[in-house]
């Protein structure tokens, strides 16, 4: 009878502990112990591996604030808006034009600056500059700025962000800060 | 031959291929008649994102993943004939997928085939599609050009409205306080590893479903499902009329998916893969970033929403989205299935797609992006050279009022065509307009003098109806040279 059994008749009728063999007490709780063995190494492996690699992923590089110099005092006309760009706080090797910022920065007086961020508040498109028409304007939906940042039409939230500027030794210093983000 | 079927044989015993693919290539699925075609567009998703896995990976053996590089890589794959072709393949693969799984999710719904027994199918199908947006996003973002680099930036300020974790978010997608080297990487770990091995999962899960509970029927009106009776009633008519899949469902799926393939090919050599556009600088502010067509209908969708219901839109509208579909199988399991027992779903699906249409053709014109780059109205526009109303020409130009008011032909389409503003409107009704601005214009009380205001006005009081769309000089206007 057995002989005329094919390989995969064999394989289908896999032998093992069927449900029918009688279990006593004795093993069926030392196959409980093993099972919770066998599922808490797999966790502790499980979260080994996955906590730190979560914790990578999610950590955000602190970044310091430092201040970048962004030109003499004298290089700037009183009330004009111009682009200034500084390099950010602490750019990676390999960031390339990335590790770049621009900005507006207007001298508004002797020792008077202001920095605006380029990120429109409504969706973080860059705005430019009209020096005729004395207003920014975003490319994407049309928002416009008045030249003290201030919301003059379209759908910005909110004014222009600004960076801090300070007047060092002659020379205009710009203080990194991280992207404004449009809270909800 | 005869070694070639032994060593067949031999392998298929220790293996048990056949055995383990046999049954589900030839399980039977329902003669759907009619309707067959319908149940292609399936597998030619699938047959799309494979055309993705392959020249996705021969991209990447070129593409560096660095802020500072990627440009450059990207420039120099194109600048191959078959990288051009393997990006061109990539981009419409990519459109090819979109589109399928789009026309594959509506005729899944429209027939029900959401119902027991297959919800899970259903679910695992909802995370195919979100993980299919979320390549064809991230995919746009690594080309790293201007519009990839500022894609990212309008991510993050998008994930900012979200509440109370917004900032957080925002700057977690960015992997930082601003975006550079680490950003890019991000997005290629996110579009190269992490969605695939998604996709890949549910779509194992996807096919071992269809196999386990079978194709489902083409729907019947007055035939629902009801879960007691399914299983055996759908065994039942697989019994009578089952074809097996393998070939009788199978060869349609193929030549389906070959033409599909085909036609990707054929757009990459004949139109070619999208421009790469300017550098990734930020420092460039000559940018209009603008997504990808897939997303255009919601680019355009975000600019036309009163202002107040942005946040809500941004968070709130693709929230209710997912959660519609997550909840349909759960709360509708049973009864009809055709649509034409279930007219609500026919009315949504028309206007989703209206909708979508509607939008997306608003996002082709985009009329609410001020044309920033329009060249000044020439002499032939204004009709004369020298004068008040060549003057009020200029000042219209300077002032950026041609970015959103277009002139015979010229300029923006964000606010009304003042091509003949001199009939419209009075010089009163101008100063006030000027003066107050209004939702979508500034005020320019303090930012004209007297003199500005004055030739503007003479300028936009000498437009008129008769000569809107003549570019020539118009004969009124020469009369009109002195005041």
């Amino acid at each position: 009878m057995a002989s005329n059994l094919s390989n995969d008749d064999i394989l289908n009728a896999a032998p093992g502990p069927g449900p029918s063999r009688q279990v006593d007490p004795q093993e069926k709780k030392r196959r409980t112990f093993l099972t919770d063995v066998g599922v808490l190494a797999a966790g502790i492996a499980a979260a080994i591996v996955t906590v730190p690699a979560i914790a990578f992923l999610l950590g955000l590089r602190k970044t310091p604030t430092i201040w970048r110099s962004l030109g003499r005092v004298d290089d700037f006309k009183v009330g004009e808006t111009i682009e200034v760009s500084f390099a950010d706080p602490s750019p990676l090797p390999w960031s390339g034009v990335t590790a770049k910022t621009a900005a507006w920065l207007r001298r508004n007086g002797e020792q008077e600056f202001v920095a605006f961020a380029i990120y429109c508040t409504h969706l973080g498109c860059p705005v430019r500059w009209i020096p005729t028409a004395n207003l920014f304007m975003c490319p994407c939906h049309g928002g416009v700025f008045y030249a003290d940042g201030k919301v003059a039409s379209g759908p910005p939230p909110k004014p222009l962000s600004t960076y801090p500027v300070r007047v060092n030794q002659g020379l205009v210093e710009i203080q990194t800060s991280p992207v404004p983000i449009t809270t909800g | 031959m005869r070694s070639l079927k032994r060593l067949w044989a031999w392998f298929d015993d220790i293996t048990g291929t056949s055995k383990a693919l046999g049954p589900p290539l030839t399980h039977p699925v329902p003669n759907a008649r009619k309707s067959r075609w319908f149940y292609v567009l399936g597998s030619a998703t699938l047959a799309a994102f494979l055309v993705q896995v392959v020249t996705g990976i021969a991209l990447s053996s070129s593409y560096v993943t660095g802020a500072g590089q990627a440009y450059d890589s990207l420039r120099f794959i194109s600048g191959t004939s078959l990288g051009s072709v393997l990006r061109g393949m990539h981009y419409y693969g990519s459109t090819a997928m979109i589109i399928l799984i789009g026309l594959h999710v509506i005729r899944v719904y429209l027939m029900a085939a959401y119902k027991y027994p297959r919800q899970v199918s259903w679910l695992s199908g909802v995370v195919l599609l979100l993980g299919t947006l979320l390549m064809a996003f991230t995919g746009q973002i690594l080309r790293w050009d201007q519009g990839g680099f500022w894609t990212a930036v309008v991510a993050a300020e998008q994930a900012g409205r979200t509440p109370l974790i917004g900032n957080w978010l925002g700057h977690f997608i960015l992997a930082g306080a601003t975006p550079g080297g680490a950003t890019l990487s991000r997005f290629f770990a996110a579009h190269v590893f992490f969605i695939p091995a998604v996709l890949f999962t549910f779509i194992a899960v996807h096919l071992y479903l269809v196999v386990r509970n079978g194709i489902s029927e083409p729907p019947k009106a007055g035939q629902p499902v009801d879960p007691r009776t399914y299983r055996r009633w759908y065994h039942a008519l697989m019994q009578r009329e089952g074809v097996p899949f393998w070939p009788d469902a199978a060869w349609r799926d193929l030549f389906f998916g070959c033409i599909v393939v085909l036609a990707i090919f054929l757009l990459a050599v004949i139109v070619g893969p999208p421009e790469i556009g300017k550098p990734p600088d930020p420092t460039i502010i000559q940018a209009s970033p603008r997504p990808d067509w897939y997303f255009l209908w919601y680019f355009a969708l975000l600019s036309l929403i009163p202002n107040w219901s942005e946040t809500f839109v941004i968070v709130a509208v693709p929230a209710i989205f997912i959660l519609f579909l997550i909840a349909l199988p759960l709360v509708a399991p049973k009864g009809e299935r055709s649509p034409l027992r279930r007219p609500w779903s026919i009315v949504l699906v028309i206007f989703m797609v209206s909708a979508i249409g509607y939008y997306w053709h608003e996002g082709v014109l985009a009329p609410w992006s001020p044309h920033m780059d329009a060249p000044p109205l020439p002499e032939s526009v204004v009709g004369v050279s020298s004068g008040p109303i060549a003057d009020g020409a200029k000042v219209f130009y300077d002032k950026g009022c041609e970015f959103c008011h277009r002139i015979s032909g010229y300029g923006g389409i964000r606010g009304p065509d003042l091509s003949d503003s001199g009939d419209r409107m009075t010089r009163a009704e101008m100063v006030t307009r000027l003066y107050s601005g209004a939702a979508n214009m500034p005020s320019y009380s303090n930012n004209l003098t007297p003199q500005e205001l004055n030739t503007l006005l003479d300028f936009l009081q000498s437009r008129h109806r008769a000569y809107k769309y003549k570019i020539s000089p118009p004969p009124i206007a020469q009369a009109l040279r002195a005041p």
